[in-house]
């Protein structure tokens, strides 16, 4: 392998890598208030980029105006599945809400089926992100260039938001201690809504940039982002919504490098990432961010 | 007078349950993907196979009722689904699987219960070999991926090729390996073998790979989605190579997923209108177009032989009991079928193949290579 390959390489990877942190800070923002590992998440993900197609390629929206009407209606589909399926359960033991998401994840496929049918379907990519970069050998699609931008501008923004308003506050009160927020005069089914709105609609923004890059969609579209974006959090440390960003860039580097350089293997990928979350589980349960407090 | 009234009474009787059995309903199973990755196959696949009981709904007298039951792409889901209509349904002859995979997985089942089974589509050569009631009416692998092998050395003038394969398709698998073996001994080079998965979405970094290994042409006998998927992302890194594929390329979402990538992508299958020569074939194109507006493509074609070579052997065999069915499947021979003249040796049918490639968002039919 030349320079110009191992440098297109680690664009590659890191093009991945940021569309797994993109999925997973949403999937640990969610996580780190709530203590919920929301294996809805793919499913919602899913959700959000049909919302996304009808808007672009049924009404012929442009894509910014389909992105955020899908994120508005992914946020309001997130508030929903709360009070349907986790309200509920907010005094349950933990296990029950998380076989819950597993729960409302096949729900939401199997919906996905009937509403939606199996067939994929085809994503459009707008033209300022199909535009091709090339420098020698080396090519870069806009795109790969946009998402890790927008990674982390919607990560300084939700850090601002956890750190700085009320409502952030509250959010990270309520991690602490669901009981004791009550007496402060916070009302948790309003905040815990809010958190669930906020990472749906995170979902339904990861969605449409995985479906720009990967342009179909389907009704199982989410199950391998959902479970590689939950690998990167737990990488980062589940919680840690600056992890989950590093997580997914070192596994999408990862995974990446490791069929680059042993393209005979290449089917081993996904058992790669796996083998990793055990590793991960095994030496260093806290992942890369270490800290047991979430954000 | 009371005696002869009994024997009246007996007489209806008897004739009343002929009757009732003469109406009663010949159970077909099907058991499709209509679900998961291969959902598309599995859906216009039933289309053909609807279109097929619509022109005859009848066999030995009795109406053809169809039991579907969806395999959900999954190698798991087939065995059971079968098992479902075989134990439940009491279906006497299989139609299915499509994906060679899920044929597979459940031959065993239709094998212990001693049910005919009729693969429209599974080309892997497991899928019958040494089968007692596993039938399939398309050519096999190692035909297929000669016929690709050849075009790619003759036609493409490739020296050299690169492999992507589908490690969780059998049929990939079995058909990569067909492609290398015909493809060295015309004299060509296998330069790289990556692999993937049914459901990846990346392949970046094997086209990165692929990229360095610098072959001539790419085979990639895999599926329409990642197939349309490898397309798009080996020509936004810059690779020019003709692409080709096998059958499961032929899916309408081809080309809406892959755009201009797939344009000129070239792939053998079993059936393409253009190639069509027998009447019945015609008909069958002509009352597909109506119903679904658009061009059939071959897994509806293979479908619609299927049901018709099961209820021709029916018909042979003068019964639908397996034990009959089976010996009569076997001699199937001359069957004037949509997708050509067809005749069963070893359950397998010795067909010619078609070559297609997309141009201006259609396939068009390139040639026919008869075996």
């Amino acid at each position: 392998m030349d320079a110009a390959q191992l440098t297109q390489q680690m664009i590659n990877g890191l093009t991945l890598g940021s569309l797994y942190a993109l999925i997973a800070i949403g999937y640990t923002m969610v996580y780190g208030i709530l203590r919920l590992i929301n294996f809805a998440h793919g499913d919602v993900l899913m959700v959000g980029c049909y919302f996304a197609w009808f808007g672009a390629v049924q009404f012929g929206l442009p894509w910014w105006v389909a992105l955020m009407g899908s994120m508005a209606l992914t946020a309001a589909l997130g508030v929903l599945i709360d009070q349907g399926a986790y309200r509920p359960l907010r005094r349950a033991p933990r296990i029950s809400a998380l076989i819950t998401a597993i729960g409302v994840s096949f729900f939401l496929e199997n919906l996905g089926l009937v509403v939606f049918g199996s067939r994929p379907k085809a994503f459009a990519r707008p033209e300022i992100f199909n535009h091709i970069y090339q420098w020698g050998e080396v090519r870069v699609l806009s795109l790969s260039i946009w998402v890790p931008i927008l990674t982390a501008v919607i990560l300084a923004g939700l850090l601002l938001f956890i750190h700085r308003t009320r409502t952030g506050m509250a959010m990270r009160a309520l991690s602490r201690d669901l009981v004791t927020v009550q007496l402060m005069g916070i009302d948790p089914n309003r905040i815990v809504a809010a958190t669930f709105a906020l990472g749906s609609a995170l979902a339904a923004a990861g969605g449409v940039f995985w479906a720009m890059k990967y342009p179909q969609i389907n009704p199982l579209m989410g199950v391998l982002p959902g479970l590689k974006a939950f690998v990167a959090a737990v990488l980062g440390g589940i919680g840690n919504v600056t992890g989950a960003m590093l997580g997914g860039l070192l596994l999408g580097m990862t995974e990446i490098m490791l069929v680059a350089l042993l393209p005979e293997l290449a089917g081993y990928r996904d058992a790669l990432a796996f083998i990793l979350l055990i590793a991960i589980l095994i030496f260093r349960p806290s992942g890369i961010m270490g800290q047991e407090l979430p954000e | 007078m009371k005696r002869l009234l009994m024997m009246l009474g007996l007489a209806a009787l008897v004739l009343g349950g002929s009757a009732a059995r003469a109406n009663e309903p010949v159970k077909l199973g099907v058991v499709y993907p209509m679900t998961g990755p291969a959902a598309v196959y599995g859906q216009n696949g039933l289309r053909g196979l609807k279109l097929a009981q619509e022109h005859r709904p009848t066999v030995l007298g009795r109406p053809v009722k169809l039991f579907i039951a969806d395999n959900k792409s999954d190698k798991v889901e087939a065995s059971n689904a079968a098992n479902r209509v075989i134990q439940k349904d009491e279906v006497c002859a299989l139609i299915g699987c499509l994906t060679s995979s899920n044929t597979m997985a459940a031959a065993p089942v239709a094998e212990k219960a001693g049910v005919p089974m009729l693969s429209p589509w599974a080309t892997n050569p497991l899928a019958t070999q040494g089968k007692k009631n596993i039938f399939r009416i398309c050519f096999i692998d190692p035909f297929q991926g000669a016929v690709a092998a050849k075009f790619a050395r003759d036609n493409l003038k490739a020296k050299s090729a690169a492999l992507m394969i589908d490690i969780s398709q059998d049929y990939c698998v079995g058909i990569a390996g067909f492609f290398e073996r015909a493809f060295t001994k015309l004299g060509g080079k296998v330069v790289l073998k990556t692999h993937y998965n049914t459901g990846d979405q990346d392949f970046s970094a094997q086209l990165g790979a692929i990229q360095a290994a610098k072959p001539d042409i790419i085979y990639m006998p895999g599926y329409f989605t990642e197939d349309a998927l490898i397309a798009r992302q080996a020509r936004e890194l810059g690779l020019k190579q003709p692409l080709l594929s096998g059958d499961a390329a032929q899916a309408d979402e081809l080309i809406k997923i892959g755009g201009p990538a797939v344009e000129g992508l070239y792939f053998t299958t079993h059936f393409d209108e253009q190639g069509v020569t027998t009447a019945s074939g015609k008909r069958f194109v002509a009352a597909y177009r109506k119903a679904y507006k658009e061009a059939p493509d071959s897994v509806s074609a293979l479908s619609y032989d299927a049901y018709n070579a099961l209820l021709d052997a029916m018909e042979r065999a003068g019964s639908i009991e397996p034990a009959k069915v089976v010996p009569a499947l076997e001699q199937t021979k001359d069957f004037q079928g949509v997708t050509g003249v067809l005749t069963l040796v070893n359950h397998n049918a010795i067909k010619p193949a078609v070559l297609l490639q997309v141009k201006d968002g259609k396939f068009a039919y390139v040639a026919t290579v008869n075996p």
